[in-house]
């Protein structure tokens, strides 16, 4: 039992690397933009947050860096689709590749060397509570503090009017705009903070989950592109977000500790286990609006045309309807 | 009109030189005399007769993936998946060749069924993606992701598991085959003058695609204004997935050839990012097929040659990387600047 409840909580701790990119990426496409960088910018912001903080020894600053590193990747993105007018996928691809490359070239000095790691951090009274204490608060304070920007984004984007005016210029910026919103100036502004976000998730692997920077064996490529496709299961949700970051990293803790019991296959076929399984979760997200299904509700019988559709409704997310749609005011 | 295109030509030129700054900044950042280190990549790429045989040999696959990826942009696709639908064509090719390596087929029949049957494994894969994007609703960039890392994870699986050494598999691949199943090289160096003609030839071939069929003129219709192809009449979906298996097929060749020319097993990183590469041209050359041949061989010549700074300077050779992704990023802001205050004027 003790032991289950530490892997859980191992994989509370190993999901938020992936979860802060699934929020800030959330926040970034609620706004209308695509932040397709992740991949690049997770790697920039790994090596980038593990060396500042092996320099100079302060675990702060190699966050800052993280969230610094995101936050200009975003900007990049933000001029060159809103500004300069280019496809945002576009620039978006070419940054994941330019991340990726910068941070193997810029951290080879780097490479193996052991650096320091973030304590953890039990937090008085709540580690007590049975079951619920060691699961979710004898962690370290990144750790928390995912548990925090989940619940803030909640409640900023859903709860407060100027996350409604954030849904207003991802789903309608002609009507926000005509309410007195500066569309263009608020896409920049949600863009940067959604790549700052996401920015932390670098160090938060290289400085907490496997700490150090390994070049190419640091075990982080391809995780920026898991977090875009969490993005989608997530409905543009930060809880849901959260719910798909958390089941990918309970899946890969699930097949380290199968396993043993699993001989005929090779650990790492299970560690990509997650990503069949994350193509077909968007299938099921999507495939409620695809043309031929609606066709084929509509010559089902009365009665399970109903079941299906309540089916199909709950597992569908729809993206802002001007996600990836460049604003022009005049 | 000629001014534009001189006015072009400048906008390149300038990226170029900008990006060139920023490496060179990076480079002596990291402790390499920079131009000693581009002299070395120089070297590294056409200093001797191996090393510019080795350019030769990876220019193959870039043309190919980049020609494919030309076909999906043409109809507005942006095919991710195109990494994934090499390794298939790399794994097929290697399922063709276990399966009739012990028969009595001839061996030159037993390649082209193999290289055939890669194209089949490319074009399912891509025709996967398709399929996801038409009738799933899934965008091809997601499920192209998703299923290049399938494809990563069958490869692994097969090269520790079925397919595995006699022994015990490892990352060195598979059980290489028998010298009679190589395709024909120059002198046993891996350069099959074959994969690097049928490469030409696919760029060309799509090139005459592009720009002088009526199928091509529709396929950019349907690229650039769906609704409207579609009142027009142009079967709209039947076009876009065509476009993904014809991108598969190209593809699938491509990893075909790394089999049966130039590794002659299955390997774990077989595909080298040479789809992804194929992308970052794409982009580069903004769409236009007749810069291909050049602009892919520059891009090898640097991924060749930028071994030889590991080797010199115990550098990480993403340092091709480094530049390629700079000179494609700022040719992108680049044209957004000339839009955007050329055109005001």
């Amino acid at each position: 039992m003790n032991t289950t409840l530490i892997g859980l909580a191992g994989v509370l701790a190993a999901a938020a690397p992936v979860l802060f990119a699934v929020i800030g990426e959330t926040i970034t496409e609620r706004a209308g933009i695509i932040n397709l960088s992740w991949n690049g910018t997770i790697l920039l912001s790994a090596m980038g947050g593990f060396t500042v903080t092996y320099l100079t020894g302060n675990l702060f600053l190699g966050f800052l860096m993280g969230m610094l590193i995101g936050a200009i990747v975003a900007f990049i993105v933000a001029f060159g689709s809103i500004t300069l007018h280019q496809s945002q996928v576009a620039v978006g691809f070419v940054l994941a590749l330019a991340g990726r490359d910068l941070a193997y070239f810029l951290g080879v000095p780097y490479m193996n060397t052991p650096g320091p790691t973030l304590p953890t951090w039990p937090i008085p009274i709540l580690k007590d509570i049975p079951i619920l204490g060691p699961l979710f608060f004898r962690l370290d304070i990144v750790t928390y503090l995912s548990y925090v920007v989940i619940i803030l984004t909640w409640l900023w984007l859903f709860r407060t009017r100027p996350g409604l005016m954030l849904q207003g210029i991802g789903e309608r910026p002609a009507a926000a705009f005509v309410r007195g919103a500066n569309v263009n100036r608020m896409r920049y502004f949600y863009t940067v903070i959604g790549g700052a976000i996401g920015g932390l998730a670098g160090p938060a692997y290289t400085l907490n989950v496997k700490p150090g920077w390994m070049g190419t064996q640091t075990g982080l490529d391809g995780i920026g592109w898991i977090a875009l496709a969490i993005t989608i299961f997530g409905g543009w949700n930060p809880l849901r977000g959260a719910f798909g970051a958390y089941l990918f990293s309970l899946l890969q803790w699930l097949g380290l500790v199968l396993q043993p019991s699993l001989p005929g296959i090779p650990s790492q076929v299970l560690q990509v286990a997650p990503f069949p399984l994350m193509i077909l979760t968007l299938l099921l997200v999507n495939i409620g609006d695809a043309e031929w299904i609606q066709r084929w509700l509509a010559s089902m019988p009365e009665g399970t045309r109903r079941v299906v559709a309540r089916v199909l409704r709950a597992m569908r997310a729809s993206p802002p309807a001007a996600l990836g749609v460049p604003f022009e005011s005049e | 009109m000629k001014k534009n295109i001189w006015i072009n030509i400048g906008f390149q030129v300038g990226a170029l030189i900008v990006a060139l700054l920023i490496t060179t900044l990076l480079l002596a950042a990291a402790g390499a005399p920079p131009l000693k280190a581009y002299g070395s990549i120089l070297s590294g790429a056409f200093g001797s007769s191996n090393n510019l045989i080795a350019v030769l040999i990876t220019w193959s696959p870039l043309l190919l993936t980049t020609a494919g990826v030309l076909i999906t942009f043409a109809a507005g696709l942006w095919n991710i998946g195109v990494e994934g639908q090499m390794v298939l064509g790399s794994i097929f090719a290697t399922w063709m060749l276990r399966l009739l390596q012990d028969t009595n087929i001839p061996p030159a029949l037993i390649i082209i069924l193999g290289i055939l049957f890669g194209m089949v494994g490319g074009a399912l894969w891509a025709g996967l993606a398709g399929a996801l994007k038409t009738f799933g609703g899934v965008n091809e960039i997601f499920g192209g992701l998703g299923l290049n890392f399938v494809a990563t994870a069958l490869t692994i699986y097969l090269v520790f598991g079925p397919w595995k050494r006699p022994g015990v598999g490892s990352m060195s691949g598979t059980q290489p085959f028998d010298e009679k199943l190589w395709l024909p090289t120059i002198s046993n160096t891996g350069l099959s003058p074959w994969a690097l003609g049928i490469s030409i030839v696919a760029v060309a071939f799509v090139y005459l695609l592009l720009r002088g069929t009526y199928f091509g003129l529709r396929l950019k219709a349907v690229g650039k204004n769906m609704k409207a192809a579609y009142l027009l009449g142009v079967p709209t979906w039947q076009y876009s997935m065509f476009a993904f298996l014809l991108c598969g097929v190209f593809a699938g060749l491509a990893g075909a050839i790394q089999v049966v020319a130039v590794y002659h097993r299955l390997l774990p990183n077989i595909s080298n990012g040479y789809g992804f590469l194929g992308l970052l041209v794409a982009m580069l050359i903004n769409y236009q097929a007749i810069w291909v041949i050049p602009i892919a061989f520059f891009f090898v010549a640097l991924n060749v040659g930028s071994i030889q700074l590991q080797i010199v300077y115990k550098m990480d050779s993403s340092f091709a990387g480094v530049l390629q992704d700079l000179l494609v990023l700022l040719v992108l802001l680049s044209q957004g600047v000339r839009e955007r205050f050329l055109k005001k004027a």
